[in-house]
């Protein structure tokens, strides 16, 4: 059951999107992500839609995959696609009880459900195609401009690297307590909200216990390795810029442009 | 007589339908005789684990099954409850599964979630202690103030306080110091004797198994590699080096005795056996 989360998941890989830079791929989102905002028409979300589809399948994940995370947001997706379908004015298509369809509405919920869709798809991409160690070097070299304002961007990589590090061992752990507990005859499934609450107790406190231990354990580990934060420290895998991270800009800077040109003529 | 514990043609698959599957155990079937210790040893990944949740109902058979003093318990979701209690599951690394605020009231928690009356599980609760050897006041301390040692044991007496038919260990010794070691086998074995339970207990340590086994289970990749008494298993010394398992410290010596030409039973595997044959070999000479 906890093993379906695939927050932050990775699936190694050697596509041309697996080979990109880091920081070339997370400035490539973020570029992304303001031109969804900037679309406006048919013409822009198509030529957002065609970047989105090649970058798929360039990155050889499967549909399926991308999918199965989406599905958690199914609910929130139909939910503002209905909201817009209902509560635009405009030109009325259909009518029935209080609910009336209008042409803008669809427009405006086809829209809105394009941009959710395409903009979750796009940032699974990044974490789908980049190991959560390539992530968070690409960050911080992003960030490190921000040292020069004392900002701690190398103790924060390091703290996003050990979160994300932790989360498949922490739902194994769970598991582990899930099943002790059940043992002793633990009911995780019947009773009021009340009750199922409280029989959660039995869950968080080891699982907090042992949360606190992996990170004495860890601290420890790390300062018998001489660890003392970001100063002065180098790298061992160095991060490089290669031609395909410059055909992607030029890429994704087409699209963008492409864009805002439709968008500053009505489209 | 029927047996306490009849597994049938057991599979398990993980993850069935993604990249990442795995088909743990491959059509197990023996029975465990009530009263019986039986040992189950294996390599990691052996299967040993996902055999073991099956026998109390945590995991769903996907074929096969799993019969309790000849009923399934998955007959009805009231036999899947009720095995939770009659088969009672000491994971590995029990102490981490610790959380109430008392010791008692930690040990407590099997036997109320059986719905028993309060003076049933407080006299439960002092059985489960007494057995482990854990002194009366220490029964109102945190668990959390105990050594690790300490922690197992109370760990162990919360599944013994449900006071379970069958009682399965995996790995009950792991991490503690040989004293620690030798006190808790000595604790199963005389909650064994008193009660009459039958024991299962998954162990790495070929010494430990081979000191209190009635017969051995021997895992290997998913499926059944031998079962029977220790004397039988350990005479495939051979076999069970190519599994990646190891024979007892005794056998091994027993074995090089035999290979310089020694006239010894190589598959001696317990310290008395042993002396007895030494000092017949030394009388000879």
């Amino acid at each position: 059951m906890l093993k379906d989360i695939t927050l932050g998941q990775y699936f190694p890989g050697n596509s041309p999107i697996h080979r990109l830079d880091a920081r070339c791929k997370l400035m490539r989102v973020v570029v992304y992500i303001v031109a969804l905002f900037l679309c406006k028409s048919y013409f822009s979300y198509g030529l957002a839609l065609l970047f989105l589809i090649t970058a798929i399948a360039l990155s050889r994940i499967r549909l399926k995959a991308l999918f199965k995370g989406m599905k958690t947001l199914l609910i929130i997706i139909l939910f503002t696609a209905l909201i817009n379908m209902f509560y635009t004015p405009g030109t009325v298509l259909a009518k029935f009880w209080i609910f009336t369809i209008t042409e803008e509405g669809l427009r405006n919920a086809l829209f809105l459900v394009l941009r959710i869709v395409m903009l979750v798809s796009g940032t699974f991409l990044l974490t789908y195609t980049t190991s959560p160690i390539d992530l968070t070097d690409g960050l911080e070299s992003l960030l490190s401009p921000l040292k020069k304002l004392h900002f701690p961007v190398h103790e924060l990589a390091m703290m996003m690297s050990i979160a994300l590090r932790f989360i498949p061992t922490l739902i194994e752990e769970t598991d582990k307590i899930i099943s002790a507990q059940k043992a002793r005859g633990a009911d995780f499934e019947s009773g009021n909200l009340f009750r199922r609450a409280k029989a959660l107790i039995p869950i968080l406190i080891p699982l907090f216990i042992s949360a606190f231990r992996r990170a004495e354990e860890l601290a420890t580990a790390m300062e018998c390795r001489c660890y003392h934060g970001g100063k002065g420290r180098t790298k061992m895998k160095q991060l490089h810029y290669h031609m395909i991270d410059a055909i992607a800009a030029v890429i994704t800077l087409t699209v963008f442009a492409g864009i805002i040109v439709l968008r500053s003529h009505g489209l | 007589m029927t047996p306490m514990i009849e597994v049938k043609n057991l599979t398990h698959t993980y993850s069935t339908g993604t990249p990442f599957e795995h088909t743990a155990v491959k059509d197990i079937s023996f029975s465990v005789q009530k009263g019986e210790f039986l040992g189950i040893i294996g390599h990691t990944g052996s299967g040993k684990s996902t055999l073991m949740q099956h026998l109390n109902g945590l995991l769903k058979p996907e074929q096969g099954d799993i019969l309790l003093n000849g009923e399934s318990i998955w007959k009805d979701k009231l036999s899947t409850r009720a095995a939770r209690f009659r088969v009672g599951l000491v994971f590995q690394y029990p102490e981490y599964q610790l959380f109430e605020e008392t010791v008692f009231k930690d040990i407590a928690f099997g036997p109320r979630n059986m719905g028993l009356k309060e003076e049933e599980i407080q006299k439960r609760v002092l059985r489960a202690a007494a057995f482990v050897g854990l002194p009366e006041d220490s029964l109102q301390k945190s668990p959390f103030e105990l050594s690790g040692g300490q922690k197992r044991r109370v760990a162990i007496a919360g599944v013994i306080a449900m006071e379970p038919e069958v009682i399965i260990f995996d790995e009950p010794t792991a991490g503690l110091d040989p004293a620690g070691c030798r006190a808790i086998l000595e604790n199963i074995e005389q909650y064994r004797r008193a009660t009459g339970a039958t024991v299962l207990m998954v162990s790495h340590s070929m010494d430990d198994v081979a000191l209190l086994a009635d017969r051995l289970l021997v895992l290997n990749q998913g499926s059944i590699e031998m079962l029977g008494a220790p004397s039988e298993v350990f005479r495939h010394a051979e076999r069970l080096q190519q599994i990646g398992l190891a024979v007892p410290q005794v056998t091994a010596l027993f074995l090089r005795l035999k290979e310089l030409g020694l006239p010894v039973d190589p598959a001696t595997y317990t310290l008395a056996d042993a002396l007895k044959q030494l000092q017949t070999l030394k009388g000879g000479v």
